[in-house]
């Protein structure tokens, strides 16, 4: 184990960002978001970002191709630059595995190469959690908080950042800064995994389960009666989509340029009224449907195409953030008396 | 409160003046409420709540509700009535479809802004007195409600409900609540400040819509901003302005018709003070036209709408410095 006392952590963010770009979740009026690292600019004491870090990999938009009209020729240009290598410092247990579960959606045939690039040149390093939240359900499916996946992984005591690869990408990022580490033995680390672990056990979600769901009910959970009541108050807008690490529906549209046109693609939320619009229609006419979807997806769709894995990874930001307080812990508990 | 609600919505489901009551549903944890439509008496025993936290404005509810059959009861705090007068001015509500039932309101919190106070772990919460007595896994923390409220609730407006058919507990009154303290401070401030103030907490936008589909004011069939035939559907920022636009098109569009009930900026996932672009405009026709409040009475012309030969003219004025 390798250890910095935290009264350094800002040289040490300073050896990181001189070598590549560098990502902290920091407070932007007020709010915890993840920043380009500037000297000087301080962690968040926040649990976890408002917006995921998916964004780091599936950007809210991104010019997918341009296309220059010219008399009778169209000139295709690739819009991409180079992608520089990055370092996101500080991701949480649960977002991390979120990045599995997009793997899971874009590194399948057809690969999505836009997406694979930035996972190539991204470093993940990962950060306990000390004070998980009531609506934290992590354990759910199986993520540790108290020892996150991600290419290294970090524990922050009262006096001390301790650090540990898990992977190549991690072992070469921390031969960079090794100099400036320190051995240790991981008795602080240990202390500090069972104190957490014993707090994840108090958590009032501690025992909330979705093994009820997956592929073989289907039909069962998709007929269900009471997505009617479930979805009667949804206000349709795309707060618990947008906050959501795994959630990857997206819209590929043009917008022309007046000389061109640029083929963009940007989020897309199942909870918006053109969801999935095509020239035959709305498949999903009422808010009941486009509801219903964003659950069966992460509950039942997902681990039926994925060997039982849910499209969800018990973050907790659509618990605090839906302005109706519907969630997928009131859904699964709601329906799981049908299956 | 609760149960002298719960007790009026049984008598006027029995008695068939209602078929269905809307109001708050028990969440997880508390604080997470849930607006919802009950049928029965079993399932207002069940699950209706009235408590601090049933934040959730109910009046837009009913331009959805009154479309279907029968009358609905609905519980309305005194803000939620001026919402609900502005509905019916515009012809979004049916009037005859609706039982309002005023309720007095102390003021409201939420399970956010507990958290905003380093208040986390939350697993119960009890009332005593000023105090919420707030249980965590953490250990047991508390608050003063008056710390603990709404920034909208504050600085209420009025604890004088607007409209009803009946009153549970007293009428309050409209209040002298200085609510635009925090506009004249933005007023004060350079062009440069200000443009730094709104850039910084515009660009937080993610864009959820939640502040437009919660809004009483903001109740078209179909937004231009979702209509892919609009030419200005927006569902990705042309350029890094474009959520500000937004917002800032979005206050122009319900100006004069904003009752400034605050739900914007309660279900801002990014804590965005949309409130102060609405309050803006608030203030700046109270000045010009004389006070207004939107939703104060049912038919009013609101000035934007109405033409008098005494009618000032804005930019003369301002040009004047207000004299």
């Amino acid at each position: 184990m390798l250890k910095i006392s935290l009264d350094k952590l800002g040289s040490l963010f300073d050896a990181i960002a001189e070598k590549e770009a560098l990502y902290i979740p920091a407070d932007k009026a007020g709010q915890p978001q993840y920043m380009r690292y500037q000297t000087g600019m301080q962690m968040t004491e926040a649990l976890n970002t408002v917006r995921s870090a998916k964004d780091f990999f599936f950007p809210q938009t991104e010019n997918l191709v341009n296309f220059k009209v010219s008399g009778k020729t169209i000139e295709i240009i690739d819009p991409r630059t180079e992608q520089e290598d990055f370092v996101v410092f500080g991701v949480r247990g649960c977002d991390v595995r979120s990045f599995s579960i997009l793997d899971k959606v874009f590194l399948v045939d057809p690969i999505d190469t836009y997406y694979e690039n930035r996972r190539k040149h991204g470093t993940i390093v990962s950060m306990a959690c000390t004070r998980p939240s009531e609506t934290c359900f992590c354990h759910t499916f199986g993520i540790d908080a108290a020892e996150p996946e991600g290419d290294a992984v970090c524990w922050k005591t009262e006096d001390a950042l301790y650090i540990k690869a898990n992977t190549e990408k991690g072992e070469a990022l921390i031969e960079k800064i090794r100099p400036m580490l320190e051995e240790s033995d991981d008795s602080a680390v240990e202390a500090q995994k069972a104190a957490t672990r014993e707090i994840l056990g108090k958590l009032p979600l501690a025992n909330f389960s979705t093994e009820k769901f997956g592929g073989d009910v289907l039909l069962k959970a998709f007929n269900s009666e009471k997505w009617a009541s479930l979805s009667e108050a949804c206000l349709g807008c795309g707060t618990c989509t947008f906050v959501c690490p795994t959630c990857q529906c997206y819209d590929i549209r043009d917008y022309d340029t007046g000389h061109g046109i640029q083929r963009f693609r940007c989020w897309d939320s199942c909870m918006y009224s053109d969801f999935t619009l095509m020239a035959g229609g709305q498949p999903r006419l009422t808010q009941k449907e486009r509801f219903r979807q964003r659950f069966m997806h992460k509950l039942v769709y997902f681990p039926a195409n994925n060997n039982g894995e849910y499209g969800c990874v018990g973050c907790g930001r659509c618990l605090s953030k839906c302005p109706i307080s519907m969630n997928i812990v009131k859904v699964a508990k709601s329906l799981e008396g049908d299956l | 409160m609760q149960g002298m609600m719960i007790n009026r919505a049984k008598e006027l489901l029995r008695d068939g003046t209602v078929n269905r009551v809307l109001g708050w549903q028990a969440g997880e944890f508390v604080y997470d409420i849930t607006p919802a439509v009950f049928e029965t008496e079993e399932e207002l025993d069940e699950g209706f709540v009235y408590n601090g936290f049933c934040g959730n404005n109910l009046s837009k509810y009913l331009v959805k509700e009154t479309l279907k059959e029968g009358k609905i009861l609905v519980f309305l705090k005194p803000c939620d009535t001026y919402s609900f007068n502005q509905l019916l001015t515009e012809h979004r509500i049916d009037r005859e479809k609706v039982y309002v039932v005023g309720i007095p309101c102390e003021g409201k919190t939420s399970g956010e802004m507990l958290k905003s106070k380093g208040i986390s772990g939350i697993t119960g919460i009890s009332e005593d007195g000023d105090n919420f007595i707030v249980d965590t896994v953490y250990g047991q923390t508390t608050i003063a409600k008056a710390d603990a409220l709404e920034e909208r609730c504050k600085t209420c407006k009025s604890k004088k409900h607007v409209a009803y058919d009946e009153l549970i507990g007293e009428d309050g009154e409209v209040l002298d609540s200085h609510r635009f303290d925090m506009v004249a401070k933005l007023e004060a401030m350079t062009p440069d400040e200000r443009f730094a103030f709104w850039r910084g907490q515009l660009s937080k936008c993610i864009r959820c819509n939640a502040c437009r589909n919660v809004c009483p004011a903001c109740t078209c069939e179909q937004c231009v901003f979702d209509n892919p035939k609009s030419g200005i559907a927006q569902k990705a920022a042309a350029d890094s302005f474009e959520e500000n636009m937004f917002h800032i098109i979005r206050a122009f569009h319900v100006a004069g018709r904003c009752t400034d009930c605050g739900e914007c900026s309660r279900v801002c996932p990014q804590n965005i003070p949309l409130h102060l672009l609405n309050r803006k405009f608030i203030k700046d026709i109270d000045e010009l036209y004389g006070d207004y409040q939107a939703g104060a009475e049912v038919g009013t012309r609101a000035p934007l709408t109405n033409y008098t030969q005494d009618d000032v003219e804005p930019s003369i004025v301002y040009h004047r410095e207000g004299k």
